[in-house]
């Protein structure tokens, strides 16, 4: 293991590999090693000597999301190393007129955006933490935000990729054109593997062009009124059900201690002035039971308040068809009743979201996510844990119930990562 | 074929097999017309039990499959392969369910692409990827080859609009991929899945995603003196922030051959451009008045706005005939799919223009220019020796030509059995042998549609990484090409 090291110190230079701390910790375990190749043949070829050496990698970008995924497995026997993409970080062509960008994994986001607003264009997606997130990680997690009502989620909008395997193949698949069928699509493979089957050294997006006027509306139920919420979420299901483009519709609730659980709805619209203005009074008419309030600042980034709050607690994302989500509210509300729960939500009208439960104690919350995932799981949905105590993580299975296509995933990361070096045990059914 | 074998598929699918020759004609090719094999059987199965319980037997027996739709695909990927048999889906044709709330439709992979749309078009909903062949072609073959169509550059591929899928894979299990509602937990097998050209397994159960109408729909078609004035006006368009539903475009001899054929009443003119907005009445109405004055300052000398339906459909009525068409004018062609990043398309057509000057042939251009999607139509005549060697000699080396420019060689049909040399063009050795990977982990034994999109074929024992020799190259008992 020793020679590996060297090996690793000899590949990106002595003074990008450090070991490990507490603050690189992922859940409680610490790494041995973290290693910060400089660019994609550094990180295939950390990679190779890695896997050689019988070594786990795990591939880390902006560390937002570190704790991701179940526990790693770890033998205690082969030793473990963070891979980070942090010094891979330039935007390495904006090529604005045909709306293609190609960016290195470790570029966060923001600085993405700042690079292509300079054209006046954007990648169409609103990911968690812009400023420290990158590109490599919000795709290894498949992170998205309220704009993919209109412009779909990163498998939507990625077209290439470069991944490193953990053999040290680097291999590229898609390319910068927008239509391209030629070949798999191991864009779409790539996305939200939580890095499983390789790294990502590399995407090409399509952009969509900055809008020229934005505007949003919000609704609050009338307190008290079991109608009044009723009819703001048959606001959500009719404005998706007429022909209004909004690129943002959004639910946000919360528990109550008194029976005023409180729902409120933001509805946005982008384009030309008048696209917007006759969409707006469009919506208006539609909510006449609605309360119009002030839109809060900062309401398209609500997802992001949920990780404060008291503890312990447990942040999930659900998804569900659109019409369960009235339903779904209905759950939350019983498995939080007693012994009593505080609850926050936000949801997307496409049907996908982010719950944060706090509890007294851990025994609390993990028999209400159980609870809460038998129930999202028989309607055909998902309960995915984000972020919970490890006592919760040691418990239960982070993903939920794998479906019978399990064996057939197993598969592929086989072929992809016979030695399972990369993420052991962190994904779907013990991937 | 073994009668014993025959005899199970007969037990299976009963008068839903053909082994007549006259009638396996039928099934000999695709839409690409000038490769032919003779299945030996060709099944027709009614049930996902039927599909299963056939691809059960080609697995104990060893015997290559390849699935079909309506057989329109322009790559030769339902062409069927040596002593394989063709599983037809044609029989498996029901929309079984349809979830407006939830903007979900079921459909079996038989269904034909127009029916969706037609299905829930009463409810104000519209199935999006229109591929030029959609009043005939298949979901199931709209899955496999990833199909686009004109619509795409707004709406997306059928892999944006397939959520789930039922398949039954090459060891006749079944497994259900993706679901309804989105981001299921996992590998985002739809999406490897969709535009695997029938190399992973069969498709028996598509769950599509619908799209509301939008409010209002307004196309414009502008003449122009040469492709150069008229590609200027695309990225001008694409330049001022719109993004609108279709961009076409249309050289001289496309619009000559679209003419004779349907007599669309476009103006004769040397680049012609079909600009459909669409989206909430007010925006649509500002925004055409902009591609109308973005054009006029290029050099358009005519623009039309359909002021009907009708009329709109007469404008789109050329564009969708244009590949037929060019039968008027001329007695044979190849339909070409490069792709190239937009800013590339000046160099790239007056490239063609030399390369077809050098080679004495014809070609025309139909182009979904929003997404740089190029469909150079190689004219020739069969009749005369060497021209269509010639012939084919050029349109490859026009999807060389997009490869360079950064593009692709095939933007919507495929690569199947026409383009797969051309895959090492485009993708390095190691860049093919990652795909593999997912081949050889749906498909070890290589039984589903074998030999096609990968220029060779590579056993899944084989090592990946840079290329080796396999130990038969190396022996001489094999040669890859």
């Amino acid at each position: 293991m020793k020679t590996a090291w060297n090996d690793l110190r000899a590949v990106v230079g002595a003074g990008h590999v450090r070991a490990g701390s507490e603050l690189d910790a992922v859940d409680v375990f610490i790494p041995q090693m973290v290693v910060e190749p400089a660019n994609a043949e550094e990180i295939a070829h950390a990679l190779k000597i890695a896997t050689d050496a019988g070594l786990r990698v795990i591939p880390c970008g902006g560390t937002t999301k570190r704790d991701w995924g179940n526990p790693l497995r770890h033998d205690g026997q082969s030793g473990e190393l963070i891979l980070s993409t942090r010094r891979s970080n330039r935007v390495v062509e904006h090529a604005w007129g045909d709306m293609t960008a190609t960016v290195e994994a470790g570029c966060t986001f923001q600085q993405l955006q700042k690079t292509l607003a300079e054209h006046g264009q954007r990648l169409a997606l609103d990911p968690l933490w812009p400023e420290r997130a990158t590109i490599g990680g919000i795709l290894a997690t498949n992170d998205s935000g309220p704009l993919r009502i209109r412009f779909g989620s990163l498998r939507d909008l990625i077209i290439g990729i470069t991944l490193a395997l953990p053999d040290g193949t680097l291999a590229k698949s898609g390319g910068k054109v927008v239509k391209n069928v030629a070949g798999y699509d191991l864009p779409k493979l790539a996305t939200g593997s939580l890095g499983t089957l390789g790294m990502i050294t590399q995407a090409i997006f399509r952009l969509h062009p900055i809008p020229r006027e934005t505007r949003t509306l919000s609704f609050a139920s009338s307190e008290g009124l079991t109608s009044g919420r009723e009819s703001l979420h048959d606001l959500v299901l009719a404005i998706q059900d007429c022909n209004m483009v909004p690129t943002g519709v959004q639910m946000r609730a919360a528990s109550s201690p008194t029976e005023n659980e409180l729902h409120e709805v933001d509805v946005r619209f982008e384009g030309t002035t008048a696209g917007c203005e006759a969409q707006i009074e469009q919506t208006l008419r539609m909510a006449s039971g609605a309360r119009r309030i002030e839109a809060p600042a900062d309401v398209w980034n609500a997802r992001s308040t949920l990780w404060t709050g008291v503890e312990p607690s447990a942040i999930c994302k659900f998804s569900l068809v659109p019409t369960e989500i009235a339903s779904f509210l209905g759950l939350i509300r019983k498995v939080s009743r007693s012994p009593s729960l505080h609850w926050r939500l936000v949801a997307q009208a496409v049907g996908v979201g982010l719950l944060r439960l706090e509890g007294n104690d851990n025994a609390t919350l993990l028999s209400a996510l159980e609870d809460l995932r038998k129930q999202v799981e028989s309607r055909g949905g998902s309960l995915v844990i984000l972020r919970c105590p490890l006592e919760i993580k040691s418990k239960m299975d982070v993903w939920g119930s794998a479906s019978d296509a399990l064996p057939l995933m197993k598969s592929i990361k086989a072929r992809f990562d016979p030695r399972g070096t990369l993420n052991p045990g962190r994904f779907v059914g013990g991937i | 074929m073994e009668a014993r074998i025959l005899d199970q598929f007969r037990a299976i699918v009963g008068r839903g097999l053909i082994t007549e020759t006259s009638q396996l004609h039928t099934y000999e090719c695709d839409g690409l017309t000038n490769f032919r094999v003779l299945p030996q059987a060709v099944l027709l199965p009614a049930l996902t039990a039927e599909v299963q319980a056939i691809v059960q037997i080609c697995q104990r027996e060893k015997i290559p499959f390849v699935a079909r739709g309506s057989g329109t695909g322009l790559s030769g990927g339902a062409l069927p392969v040596d002593k394989g048999i063709v599983i037809s889906l044609a029989r498996m044709n029901r929309i079984l369910e349809v979830d407006l709330l939830n903007a979900r439709v079921v459909a079996e992979p038989g269904v034909i692409n127009a029916d969706v749309t037609q299905r829930v078009a009463p409810h104000g909903y519209f199935y999006a990827p229109d591929p030029s062949s959609q009043s005939v072609c298949s979901i199931g073959g709209n899955v496999a080859e990833n199909s686009g169509g004109a619509h795409c550059l707004k709406y997306g591929f059928t892999t944006t609009h397939v959520l789930a899928l039922e398949v039954v894979l090459p060891d006749g299990s079944i497994v259900h991929l993706g679901s309804r509602a989105l981001d299921r937990p996992g590998y985002d097998l739809p999406g490897i899945f969709v535009g695997s050209e029938g190399t992973l397994g069969i498709a028996t159960k598509v769950v599509l995603r619908i799209v509301k109408k939008p409010a209002v729909i307004q196309t414009l078609l502008a003449a122009f003196n040469t492709t150069e004035e008229a590609g200027a006006a695309v990225s001008g368009i694409i330049g001022a922030g719109m993004l609108p539903a279709a961009i076409e475009m249309m050289d001289n001899l496309a619009i000559q051959a679209a003419e004779a054929s349907v007599h669309a009443g476009y103006p004769d003119c040397g680049g012609l451009l079909l600009v459909e907005l669409d989206g909430p009445a007010a925006e649509v109405e500002h925004l055409i008045e902009e591609v109308s004055a973005i054009c006029t300052q290029c050099g358009a000398w005519e623009i039309r706005v359909a002021q009907s339906e009708a009329e709109r459909a007469v404008f789109w009525k050329g564009r969708k005939a244009a590949f037929a068409a060019m039968g008027r004018i001329s007695p044979n062609y190849i339909v070409q799919d490069g792709v190239i990043p937009r800013t590339a398309l000046p160099k790239v057509l007056s490239e063609i223009e030399r390369m077809s000057a050098a080679a004495g042939l014809r070609v025309a251009n139909v182009f979904h220019a929003g997404d740089g999607n190029l469909h150079p139509l190689v004219l020739y005549d069969g009749r005369i020796a060497g021209q269509e060697e010639r012939a084919m000699e050029l349109s490859i080396n026009i999807l060389r030509l997009c490869v360079q420019c950064g593009g692709s060689i095939t933007g919507e049909h495929g690569v199947g059995e026409e383009k797969k040399m051309m895959m090492g063009e485009m993708f390095a050795e190691p860049d093919l042998a990652t795909m593999q990977l997912v081949r050889c982990a749906f498909d070890p034994e290589q039984l589903s549609n074998p030999g096609k999109v990968f220029p060779r074929t590579r056993f899944c024992a084989e090592r990946t990484g840079p290329y080796q020799p396999h130990p038969l190259e190396v022996a001489g008992v094999a040669q890859f090409f």
